[in-house]
């Protein structure tokens, strides 16, 4: 093993890490929103979806990156809204609709791929950076970390805010409460619908956000069917998180590792057959899952809708 | 979770003595035919945003699916994994087991199938092949499931979630299978070696229809006898109703969690034996029909019912042998299939709601 690890491996691998890292992060966090309220979100498959396909249609369009994300936020959030209404404010079953909406935006978002490119699959072209002075000259590190597009530094910047916001603040409390226990919420006079609508949008904007830094830097383009589970992993992210966004950051770097290998892998010169570093993700997740099961934590009410003056 | 779909089911079972059985059957009708037509016609929406007619498309895709003699039969053999995976999903959802690994479970199954097929059927029996690979399609699915199934027993982990991880793994995992040791190597392409047709599943009469077929019938109207009429099926929908009022009835809560989990994979798995030895003889690589997903607002639909799942799985099979040829000749891609089905399960769960508000102001 100890030949493979040069500095060109390394950095690849690093850089891949972050890039590959980034969405699951952001779907991570977004799911940790909607969990500690209560909420499940099955749906976030669809909304990173939908994020990278508008996300990716805004870029192209404007050519502006910023605009990209833009896009990707009302993307995630379009089918968030539709998640709000349908089982947080009607209260109907969260794992239906939330099947319904990945895949009605899988089949909606090849369809509008079909018609609006062809077969044609454009690119954007190179992502803009903001190196961070004297960091980004760190070999390596440098070029991995610090050499990024801005947006990396606010996603990481995020993690800090939710982990104070979640502790510090009413906000935090309320968002907790919602999920352990709605009834003692509302009897303070707090709404849980507003508390939970809020949680599903903000999930919806983040997950958009991070399909569209999958398509728009993880792969220059967009293919239909192309978040390939992410949305699901970011919820395997968020369930072992225990609530905590530093554990989410950490496992999304894991996880962005072992999607990075295939790549490079590939620049270190070890030919393993790409199919079997596919799976390395999803044998991570199961590993985790398994060794860590009993610490995996979700709130009591995840999954029930809310019926006021319901017992 | 699905507790309230269970009350639902026995509601429209059961009926009760005041309500004349006539209005019942209205009422059921329209709760299962109004999503469907609510769904077609915001689906025909969507095709006019695309800038197609959406009458030429339903009229191409009955037409394909339905009138035509080779269409209708590819509708019927579309039917038989369609409704061995129904079958499973009908076993779990009425355990209160989300189930949602079939794709996974239904590709390794189908792998390992088209790989010992034509190992086996050299030395023997063309029947005790047949067996064989359905005991074989059914134990991988099963085994494709014990990991989510120990999770779930011991350590209470949410089932959706690692049976998902697991479908993911399993596709990646049946690629590699076909790409690497079971490869056939006189084939250009990556894929299995291929069962000659005259050794797949018989045909039936003169048509194209394979006797899996059959099987598949048989099977979903004994899942729905186990589950409604033995004490086993019993047991189940008590656990998943209620699995605290199961733990007080002294039920053994693991092991019926690991039968749940067993059966529906391996049904599940069964499916794609079936598939394999009936339609395809071999495993193309990146091959992945994705049944799964699709097949869960049919059971919703069907209200977990194993006879009338069998009309929605036709009318499905229907849209997507019409869908296909339409894709190819009216330019609408098949993914618009996906679309009507998501658009099903919502306008479902929004009936479902509207009848569920109906009752209770009944009720005040």
């Amino acid at each position: 093993m100890g030949g493979i690890f040069t500095v060109d491996f390394t950095t690849a691998l690093l850089f891949g890490a972050v890039t590959a890292g980034v969405p699951l992060l952001l779907a991570g966090l977004g799911e940790q929103i909607s969990e500690k309220t209560g909420v499940l979100n099955i749906g976030i498959e669809g909304m990173m979806l939908a994020g990278a396909y508008l996300g990716f249609v805004a870029a192209y369009d404007s050519g502006s990156f910023w605009l990209g994300y833009l896009g990707g936020a009302g993307g995630g959030i379009l089918v968030a809204l539709l998640m709000m209404v349908f089982c947080v404010w009607l209260g109907m079953n969260q794992i239906v609709i939330g099947i319904a909406l990945t895949l009605g935006t899988q089949g909606l978002t090849a369809l509008l791929h079909h018609f609006q490119f062809s077969r044609t699959y454009p690119r954007l072209g190179e992502v803009p950076t903001l190196p961070i002075p004297l960091l980004d000259d760190v070999p390596v590190l440098g070029e991995s970390f610090f050499d990024r597009h801005p947006l990396v530094y606010l996603v990481v910047a995020l993690v800090f805010v939710l982990g104070w916001v979640f502790r510090r603040t009413n906000i935090g409390l309320n968002l907790q409460a919602a999920g352990d226990n709605p009834a003692a919420l509302d009897a303070t006079g707090v709404s849980v619908y507003v508390t939970r609508s809020s949680a599903v949008l903000a999930t919806g904007a983040l997950a958009g956000i991070g399909g569209a830094y999958l398509a728009n830097v993880g792969a220059g383009l967009f293919v239909p069917f192309m978040t390939n589970g992410a949305g699901f992993i970011g919820i395997v992210l968020a369930m072992l998180a225990r609530g905590n966004p530093l554990w989410v950051l950490f496992g999304a770097f894991l996880f962005g590792v072992s999607l990075a290998l295939t790549t490079a892998l590939q620049v270190g010169g070890l030919n393993i057959p790409t199919d079997v570093v596919q799976m390395l993700p999803f044998v991570m997740v199961i590993v985790v899952l398994t060794v860590f099961a009993r610490h995996s934590y979700l709130p009591p009410a995840l999954g029930q809708p809310y019926v006021r003056g319901e017992r | 979770m699905t507790a309230e779909a269970q009350q639902d089911v026995n509601v429209t079972a059961g009926g009760g003595p005041r309500r004349s059985a006539w209005r019942d059957a209205t009422t059921t009708a329209l709760r299962v035919l109004l999503p469907v037509l609510l769904a077609l016609l915001a689906g025909a929406l969507i095709i006019l945003a695309l800038g197609k007619d959406p009458l030429t498309y339903y009229e191409y895709v009955v037409q394909r699916g339905l009138l035509s003699p080779t269409g209708f039969q590819a509708t019927v053999t579309r039917t038989a994994p369609l409704l061995l995976i129904a079958a499973g999903l009908i076993v779990a959802f009425r355990a209160g087991i989300w189930n949602l690994g079939v794709d996974g479970q239904f590709l390794l199954a189908a792998v390992v199938v088209a790989a010992l097929a034509p190992e086996l059927i050299v030395f023997l029996p063309r029947w005790l092949t047949v067996l064989l690979c359905f005991v074989a399609g059914a134990l991988v699915g099963a085994i494709w499931s014990l990991l989510p199934a120990f999770l779930k027993a011991r350590h209470g982990v949410n089932e959706i979630i690692t049976t998902l991880m697991m479908s993911f793994l399993g596709i990646s995992l049946a690629n590699v299978l076909v790409k690497i040791p079971f490869n056939d190597p006189t084939t250009t392409v990556p894929q299995t070696a291929t069962l000659p047709v005259a050794d797949r599943l018989p045909r039936l009469f003169d048509t194209t229809v394979h006797a899996g077929v059959i099987l598949a019938l048989v099977v979903v109207l004994l899942v729905h006898l186990m589950m409604t009429r033995t004490a086993f099926g019993l047991k189940l929908q008590i656990v998943g109703a209620n699995p605290r009022a199961a733990l007080h009835a002294g039920l053994n809560i693991t092991g019926l969690t690991f039968a749940t989990f067993a059966l529906s994979a391996g049904l599940t798995g069964l499916g794609g034996a079936v598939e394999i030895l009936g339609v395809w003889g071999t495993v193309r690589a990146d091959w992945n029909p994705a049944y799964g997903l699709l097949v869960i607002p049919l059971v919703f639909l069907a209200r977990f019912n194993g006879i009338a799942v069998i009309g929605f799985v036709l009318f499905f099979a229907v849209l997507m042998i019409g869908g296909e040829s339409a894709a190819r000749r009216l330019d609408v891609p098949h993914f618009f299939v996906l679309v009507l089905v998501a658009l099903l399960l919502m306008f479902l769960a929004v009936v479902e709601y509207l009848d569920h508000r109906r009752r209770q102001s009944r009720v005040d």
